[in-house]
């Protein structure tokens, strides 16, 4: 959006609220109800890519050496990579805030 | 002077959405809306109309089913009535939110439990705030020109919202009435093909229906809230312009014998026609009674009814549905929450009539105007109920 959500006034939003731009929900950062978050441990991972192909948010990124992070403004925490990861590299551990 | 012909209303109702040149219809079959959506059916599979017929599973399936194509840029037509159209409900607000010009046939009839497929308005009423302009008929003429309008309304770029044709079950779908049918020319010149504001197409992808936060779900509803309070204007304009094409002209609240009489009855859909009858009778007695009556129901004409009111002394509002455990039926309270806000003091009497398809007289409305004149000087102040449900047994 062309401006913080926030800031839109009643008559500037598109009738029926449609978006005409394409994947900006980019913009929203969905993370933030989160009680669980995913960590790795790098030294039983075997750079399968289950965790990233398997996140239902696309929140999992490949870092450098082939390891995978969550990226945390739109991971929810809902353990899916943790379940699916075969040699159980990742751990859910409770948001702390 | 243009042919009438003697049809049923609801076939005469299957072919004013034929005329309208719909494109989808998606409705499943409920005793009484049952003749309107066979017959389109019928007009679809012999090649009369191009549209798609979509056979659902369930009256939530319909309505879904309905957005979709609206939301595809389809003119859309469904028809429902008591528990199918409860069974829609959560469907409603989504079509009116999204803001899709569909229009639906509700052909009024009492919800259950106990079970019952007769005629009353306990449906519309249990959906009367979901965001539809909603539009009630008095007879078979105003079920026809008031689905070709509907369109019109509904598909004006300053409304784009999902419009509710309501027709009493049997006592008007069931009956035959002399109708006559507008030329698909004339309809043709009056309504154009549907072009929507935005559509689901691969050439200019779009995101319906998203996520409303926090921030912005009041914003949204609000533009929505303006656009409902905004589309009388635009709705008096389609009854005007329906009047200089095709003769009949509509008004969101109409009156019959008012300039006489400081009495008035209230009401909505068929029950008005016993309504005018029980006012000519009195008229034979000496006694002037006169009859408001809300074609348009959402937005709530309160101009209108205003005006309607100005000198009025009494009124009798008639409804078709219990009031549920309210101070008093829909319509009543907000007449008197009009009348407040105007600091009007108006007599003011709630009759409950013609529940899961009991008969309502023209005697039954010139009791009530006997027992309301009666009550001139001594007003009882009712402890439990402040309506009046007619010929109750007790």
């Amino acid at each position: 959006m062309a401006k913080p959500m926030d800031q839109y006034k009643w008559h500037e939003l598109n009738v029926g609220c449609v978006i005409e731009e394409i994947g900006n929900s980019k913009e929203y950062n969905t993370g933030d109800w989160r009680s669980m978050r995913p960590t790795w441990d790098d030294a039983k991972c075997k750079k399968c890519g289950l965790c990233w192909l398997y996140c239902p948010d696309n929140a999992i990124y490949e870092i450098e050496a082939g390891f995978y992070r969550a990226n945390l403004g739109y991971c929810k925490g809902c353990g899916i990579c943790a379940t699916e990861c075969k040699p159980g590299a990742i751990n859910m551990v409770e948001e702390q805030r | 002077m243009k042919t009438r012909k003697g049809i049923e209303v609801s076939i005469a109702a299957s072919i004013a959405a034929k005329l309208a040149r719909v494109e989808v219809i998606a409705a499943y079959p409920i005793t009484p809306q049952t003749h309107i959506v066979e017959h389109l059916a019928e007009i679809v599979a012999e090649g009369e109309l191009d549209a798609i017929y979509i056979n659902v599973e369930s009256e939530y399936s319909a309505m879904s089913a309905c957005c979709g194509a609206a939301a595809a840029g389809a003119r859309t037509f469904t028809s429902t009535s008591a528990q199918g159209l409860e069974l829609m409900h959560e469907i409603l607000f989504i079509a009116s939110g999204m803001r899709f010009p569909i229009v639906m046939a509700t052909v009024n009839r009492a919800l259950s439990s106990p079970l019952s497929i007769w005629g009353d308005h306990s449906d519309v009423m249990a959906a009367r705030d979901t965001g539809w302009i909603v539009l009630f008929c008095e007879n078979g003429q105003e079920v026809v020109d008031s689905i070709i309008m509907a369109y019109k309304m509904g598909e004006d770029r300053r409304v784009l919202l999902p419009v509710m044709v309501n027709l009493d079950g049997f006592s008007l779908s069931h009956v035959i009435e002399p109708i006559e049918l507008p030329s698909q020319k004339e309809v043709d010149e009056f309504l154009p093909p549907y072009n929507p504001l935005y559509t689901l197409h691969p050439d200019k992808p779009v995101t319906m229906g998203a996520y409303g936060m926090p921030e912005l779900y009041t914003e949204a509803k609000y533009a929505q809230e303006t656009a409902i309070i905004n589309s009388k204007k635009v709705i008096i304009d389609v009854m005007d312009e329906f009047g200089k094409k095709f003769g009949r002209y509509y008004k969101p609240v109409e009156t019959y014998n008012t300039d006489k009489a400081d009495f008035v009855f209230i009401g909505l859909g068929s029950v008005n026609e016993n309504i005018k009858t029980a006012i000519d009778d009195l008229k034979t007695q000496g006694k002037e009674a006169g009859l408001i009556n809300l074609r348009l129901f959402r937005p709530f004409p309160s101009d209108e009814l205003m005006s309607a009111l100005q000198g009025k002394k009494k009124v009798a509002v008639i409804e078709r549905v219990m009031p549920g455990g309210a101070k008093n039926s829909p319509l009543y309270n907000e007449i008197a929450s009009l009348a407040f806000a105007n600091r009007m003091t108006l007599k003011m009497e709630n009759y409950i009539v013609g529940l899961g398809g009991r008969d309502v007289l023209p005697e039954d409305f010139q009791q009530i105007y006997n027992e309301m004149a009666a009550k001139e000087k001594a007003e009882k102040v009712k402890k439990d109920k402040n309506y009046t449900v007619m010929r109750v047994r007790a």
